[in-house]
């Protein structure tokens, strides 16, 4: 079935007959195309999402004091919460199991200057564990680190924006920026994905901020983060845990919804992930609604095939083709177009996909891809399945009498 | 070679039943050159499908060459079609997108003759019929009794023990019908058995014996002097 002869009679047939090979080649070579491309497309989708929700850390909650607003053990209601460092060492304490790291967050409002330039930018006093939570990442120069926090230091790490702005291109790193009246030593420049006005924010030391406010011990927002491992329901039961914990402590009544606010990431994580759950579902269906509608292509195709081919196939059979050689002839040919075409028209698709790169984002379609082991497999199954959809009506084929074949006009 | 009896073919039109063969008994000698004649409708082709294998009797006996064709599966069929039989049809059916030379060899791709032996008993057979020199033309470059010719040189390549003609020259006019009637007596006169299909009397006359059909029966059979289609062809 394989010899040489065989396959120069496949490939004389296919050079013979050039729009039918065109035609037919052209319709998986375009099916194939547009599986990559949608599957590629929904990768890109992702992509796009992925990077709006996950720029920060998932694991994360973030405490914020508020003004209570009923009584509650001799205290009067409308009593503005603070937290303060003691809050940070107890949380410490009583959490070792939960926690992974802590860190405050102070925020204000800055002139920053240096040289002729200036502008107001917002600083947070924080510690270094912050660089986690906001997934910070460091272009040159290091984050704040635990001697800063000890040493009240005067060094800020600023926003890439920042540097740009005030800097003008040139290094920042080492120089000395005035900041609302005094002056920091720049020691980091960072960048964030969380878009440009993350990247205008200028991170200091949270003891700094303390001694420059008349040493308080205050601060502003706690922010901090459980061990990833311990599980969506133990950070739940966590959060519980130190709702309590604080309200206890700061004299807040347990049902007062004002008092204290817990915001919890993992809320949103578990959105997220069904979020993109759905979306791998869709781009499944739309993949196998694809590939589902080339094969009922190939079929078509095939039928039509074995239509204009039925006289030729009565003439060879009346010079003695048997039935096995017939439907060989029929899918041995459409393998070879199928498998060549939709190997072309995988390329052109993921040739397509990897030059698009970052030029459909206004799309919310960014850096679409294919993983290729899926772009072959939907080929072959492609293929496989034209095989098979080929098969019966090459059957037909050969079973119809020679005689009725020649008598087609 | 040929010997059939008693053969009997009906064809389902809806509900009712057209029996068009109805009790056929004949036989034929190696070397014999057989006209069978009729009006259409009176079986004539049918019969010549039946030889043919391209279509199955209800009922009576066949043998050919001493074999017995009954219930043949449709590979059975087949080879038998390419070991015995060589067929030449009215509306010449080459392949068209096959040359000349391609379309003789074809047979032969079947027996699985290798590709230059086949090449060069194509362009042989070619020879025979005097086309040589269009063995790389394609079917639609030729005129029709060049055609014919070519599916005379296709049916001859196989070496079949007898060749089928179902109305040879009916698309052809009365000079190149008496060319391919020559060719077919000369392939007669070396031996070979040929049954040719035909309504046209003077056709029928270039045959050494005709049999007439008529409603399925066989009315006539007689031997003829046979006329040379070669007295017609300058």
């Amino acid at each position: 079935m394989f010899s040489r002869d065989t396959w120069k009679e496949i490939f004389d047939t296919i050079k013979k007959n050039k729009l039918r090979t065109f035609l037919s080649g052209f319709t998986v070579a375009l099916g194939i195309f547009i599986v990559v491309i949608l599957v590629g497309f929904t990768n890109g989708l992702q992509n796009t999402f992925d990077e709006f929700f996950n720029d920060d850390a998932t694991n994360t909650f973030f405490l914020f004091p508020g003004r209570t607003s009923q009584p509650y053990k001799g205290y009067k209601s409308g009593r503005q919460i603070e937290f303060d460092n003691s809050d940070l060492a107890d949380i410490k304490k009583n959490f070792p199991m939960f926690l992974e790291y802590i860190t405050p967050r102070t925020t204000r409002s800055a002139l920053v200057k240096y040289k002729s330039e200036s502008n107001n930018y917002t600083n947070r006093a924080v510690g270094p564990a912050h660089q986690y939570c906001e997934k910070t990442i460091m272009m040159k120069g290091r984050y704040l680190n635990e001697t800063d926090i000890k040493d009240k230091a005067k060094h800020i790490v600023i926003g890439r924006l920042v540097e740009k702005d005030l800097f003008k291109g040139e290094n920042s790193i080492g120089k000395y920026v005035d900041m609302g009246g005094s002056a920091f030593k720049v020691i980091g420049v960072f960048q964030d994905d969380g878009g440009d006005n993350e990247e205008r924010l200028i991170y200091l030391p949270y003891t700094t901020r303390q001694l420059i406010e008349k040493s308080t011990d205050k601060v502003g927002q706690i922010i901090l983060a459980f061990k990833p491992q311990i599980g969506y329901a133990a950070a739940m039961t966590f959060e519980t845990k130190l709702d309590k914990f604080l309200r206890d402590k700061k004299f807040i009544d347990p049902e007062d919804p004002n008092g204290l606010f817990i915001r919890n990431v993992a809320d949103n994580y578990q959105q997220n992930q069904q979020f993109a759950l759905v979306l791998g579902i869709i781009s499944s269906v739309f993949a196998l609604g694809t590939i589902i509608a080339g094969i009922i292509g190939i079929s078509n195709i095939m039928v039509f095939v074995v239509k204009e081919r039925t006289k030729e196939l009565g003439i060879r059979k009346a010079m003695g083709a048997t039935p096995a050689s017939v439907i060989g002839t029929i899918l041995m040919e459409s393998i070879v177009i199928t498998a060549f075409s939709g190997f072309v028209g995988m390329m052109i698709g993921v040739g397509l996909l990897s030059s698009l790169g970052e030029k459909l984002e206004d799309f919310f379609i960014k850096n679409p891809y294919i993983n290729i082991g899926f772009a072959v497999f939907a080929t072959l199954v492609l293929i496989v399945f034209g095989a098979l959809a080929g098969y019966v009506p090459a059957r037909r084929a050969a079973k119809i009498k020679p005689i009725v074949a020649l008598r087609d006009e | 070679m040929i010997e059939i009896k008693d053969l009997h073919k009906s064809y389902k039109m809806g509900s009712n039943s057209l029996h068009v063969l109805k009790g056929i008994n004949f036989s034929a000698e190696a070397g014999e050159l057989v006209a069978i004649m009729g009006s259409s409708g009176s079986g004539k082709s049918t019969l010549l499908n039946i030889l043919g294998m391209l279509d199955e009797a209800d009922s009576g006996e066949y043998t050919l060459d001493g074999v017995p064709i009954k219930n043949l599966s449709e590979t059975k069929a087949a080879q038998y079609r390419n070991k015995f039989l060589g067929f030449v049809f009215q509306s010449f059916n080459l392949i068209n997108y096959k040359s000349a030379m391609e379309n003789v060899a074809l047979p032969l791709y079947y027996q699985r003759v290798a590709r230059k032996e086949r090449q060069e008993k194509a362009l042989s057979y070619l020879e025979r019929v005097g086309l040589r020199q269009w063995a790389t033309h394609l079917p639609n470059e030729l005129s029709g009794g060049q055609k014919q010719r070519v599916a005379i040189a296709r049916a001859m390549a196989a070496e079949p023990k007898v060749l089928l003609a179902d109305e040879p020259t009916g698309a052809l006019d009365s000079k190149t019908s008496y060319e391919v009637m020559d060719l077919i007596q000369k392939i007669n006169d070396e031996g070979n058995t040929i049954l040719v299909v035909t309504h046209e009397e003077d056709i029928a006359h270039m045959c050494k014996r005709i049999v007439h059909l008529r409603d399925g029966v066989i009315v006539e059979d007689k031997k003829v002097k046979q006329v040379r289609a070669a007295e017609y062809v300058q």
